[in-house]
C-alpha cells in the first residue's frame, strides 16, 4: 500500500508540475471542440444533436494523445526498469501509472465538458449526465491505451503507431458512451443499458489491461 | 509424432516441402469442382446472377476471421510454451487473414450495389468487418516497425491475444449501435434460409478456399524461416568481416 500510494504521489507530482503537460489534453480537447463548428457550420441545432458525439470523439482523442507520456519519460530515465524490478508487482504498478495518468489527463476532460457542452448549445438539463458517462467511460480509455502504449514503449516507437493500435480497440466505449449521452439528452432510449455496459467495459478493462500490459512490458524489455 | 518434433524448423522446412505440393494439387481440384458447381447453381428469383458473388464473398469472410483464431493459438504458443514456430505462423496468418477480410469487404461492397443500391451502408456486419480489418493492420503495424524480428512477434502476440478478447464485445457493440439507430427491416437480405442448391457449392467453395488458405499459409511460413536464415547468415556474416578487419 505504501509503493502504491508513493507511486500515485510521485506520477501526479511529476505530471502536474512544469514540463508533466497535463491539462495539455484539456488544452487540446478544448481546441478539437472549437474547430467543430467551423467544419459543421454554426448552426445550434445541429450542434445541440451532435453534441455528445463531438464531445466523446474529443475526449477520445484527446486522451489518445496523452497516452504517449505514460511510459515514454520513464523508460528514457530509467525509472520503468526500477519499476519492473520492484517488490510491487509489475501489474499492480502499471494500474497504478494509469490511474495517476488518468487522475491527472481524464479528469480535466470531464471537468471541462460542460462548459464545453455549453458552447455547443447542449441542453442543460442533461449536462451532469454527459459528464457522468465520461466520467465512467473515460478510465476505460485510458486503460485499453495502457497496452497500446506497453507495446509502442517495447518497440521503442510511439504517435500514430499508437493511435493506430489503440482506436480500433475503442469502439465499443465510444458507441455505449455516446449511447448513453444520446439517452440521457434525447429520452428515446433508456440510459440504464448502454450506462450500466460502459460501467462494464471500464471495469473489464481496468483488469484486463494492466495484465496484458505488463506481459508486453516484461516481453519487450528483458 | 508428438508436436515437439515439428519445433524443429529444418523439420518443418522438409514436411512443409513434401506437403506443398499435394495441397496445391488438392486446392486445384476441389476449386475446379466447386466452380462448377457454382456455375450450375441456380440464379436467385429476386437477385439474378448477383447472388454468385455469395460463393466468394462468404468464404472470404469466415477466413479473415479464421485467421485471427489461428493468429490467438499461435499467439498463445509464443507467449506460454514458446515454441519456435508459432511466431512465424502467427507472422504468416497476419496478411492472408487482412487479404480474406479485405477480400470480403470488397465483394461485399460489389454485391450491395446491385441488391442494395449503394457500395457502403453502416450496417452493422459490414462495420464490424471493416474494424476486424482495422485491428490486422494494427498487428501489421507492429510487425512493420519492429526492430528485432522477435521482439515484435512477442508483440503482436500480445496485441492479437487483446484483440482475441476485444473481437466479440466489438461485434455484439456493433451489432447493438446498428439496430439502435437502423430498422433491421431495409438491410435484411432475401429474408430465406439458403436452398439446398445454392448451400452445396457454398460448402465446396467454403472448402476451397480453407484448403486455399492451408496451402498459402504453409508457404509464407516456409519463406519466413527462409527470410529469417537469410537474415542470421547476414549478421554473422557482418560479424565475421567486422572481426577481420
Amino acid at each position: 500500500m505504501i509503493a502504491f500510494n508513493a507511486l500515485l504521489v510521485r506520477d501526479m507530482r511529476l505530471a502536474i508540475r512544469v514540463g508533466g503537460g497535463a491539462l495539455m489534453g484539456a488544452l487540446f480537447f478544448l481546441i478539437v471542440v472549437t474547430m467543430m463548428p467551423f467544419a459543421i457550420g454554426p448552426d445550434l441545432a445541429l450542434l445541440a444533436r451532435i453534441g455528445p458525439a463531438i464531445l466523446w470523439l474529443g475526449a477520445l482523442l484527446a486522451s489518445l494523445l496523452a497516452l504517449d507520456r505514460l511510459f515514454a519519460t520513464d523508460h528514457e530515465d530509467g525509472s520503468l526498469d526500477l519499476l519492473m524490478m520492484g517488490a510491487l508487482p509489475l501489474e499492480l504498478s502499471v494500474a497504478t501509472k494509469a490511474i495517476a495518468h488518468w487522475l491527472t489527463t481524464g479528469l480535466p476532460l470531464v471537468v471541462i465538458a460542460p462548459l464545453l457542452g455549453l458552447m455547443l448549445n447542449v441542453e442543460l438539463h442533461a449536462m451532469g449526465w454527459l459528464a457522468l458517462t465520461l466520467l465512467v467511460g473515460t478510465p476505460a480509455l485510458t486503460f485499453i491505451g495502457l497496452v497500446g502504449a506497453a507495446l509502442a514503449v517495447a518497440l521503442r516507437r510511439g504517435g500514430l503507431l499508437l493511435a493506430v493500435l489503440v482506436l480500433p480497440l475503442t469502439v465499443p466505449v465510444l458507441i455505449f458512451g455516446v449511447a448513453a449521452a444520446n439517452a440521457a439528452l434525447f429520452g428515446a432510449t433508456p440510459f440504464g443499458p448502454p450506462f450500466t455496459i460502459l460501467c462494464a467495459l471500464t471495469l473489464a478493462s481496468l483488469v484486463l489491461g494492466p495484465i496484458a500490459a505488463a506481459a508486453a512490458l516484461r516481453h519487450g524489455l528483458e | 509424432m508428438p508436436i515437439i518434433d515439428f519445433a524443429n524448423p529444418t523439420r518443418f522446412l522438409t514436411i512443409a516441402n513434401r506437403a506443398l505440393p499435394w495441397l496445391i494439387a488438392v486446392t486445384v481440384i476441389v476449386f475446379a469442382i466447386g466452380l462448377f458447381y457454382v456455375m450450375n447453381a441456380p440464379d436467385d428469383y429476386q437477385q439474378g446472377a448477383t447472388v454468385k458473388i455469395m460463393f466468394l464473398h462468404v468464404p472470404a469472410a469466415w477466413l479473415g476471421m479464421l485467421g485471427w483464431g489461428l493468429m490467438s493459438v499461435a499467439a498463445l504458443g509464443t507467449l506460454v510454451w514458446r515454441h519456435p514456430l508459432a511466431d512465424v505462423a502467427g507472422k504468416a496468418a497476419a496478411p492472408i487473414g487482412a487479404a480474406f477480410t479485405f477480400i470480403c469487404l470488397v465483394t461485399g461492397s460489389l454485391w450491395g450495389r446491385p441488391t442494395w443500391g449503394t457500395y457502403w451502408v453502416w450496417d452493422a456486419r459490414l462495420t464490424s468487418m471493416l474494424v476486424l480489418l482495422l485491428l490486422y493492420f494494427g498487428v501489421l503495424a507492429l510487425y512493420w516497425t519492429a526492430e528485432e524480428p522477435s521482439r515484435g512477434a512477442r508483440a503482436a502476440a500480445i496485441l492479437s491475444l487483446v484483440g482475441a478478447v476485444n473481437l466479440p464485445i466489438i461485434k455484439f457493440s456493433v451489432d447493438w449501435w446498428n439496430t439502435l439507430h437502423q430498422p433491421a427491416s431495409v438491410f435484411r437480405m432475401g429474408g430465406s434460409t439458403i436452398d439446398p442448391a445454392l448451400l452445396t457449392p457454398l460448402l465446396i467453395m467454403a472448402l476451397a478456399f480453407t484448403l486455399l488458405f492451408a496451402t498459402l499459409h504453409l508457404a509464407v511460413m516456409r519463406n519466413e524461416i527462409l527470410r529469417r536464415r537469410v537474415r542470421s547468415m547476414r549478421l554473422m556474416q557482418a560479424q565475421e568481416l567486422a572481426e577481420a578487419t
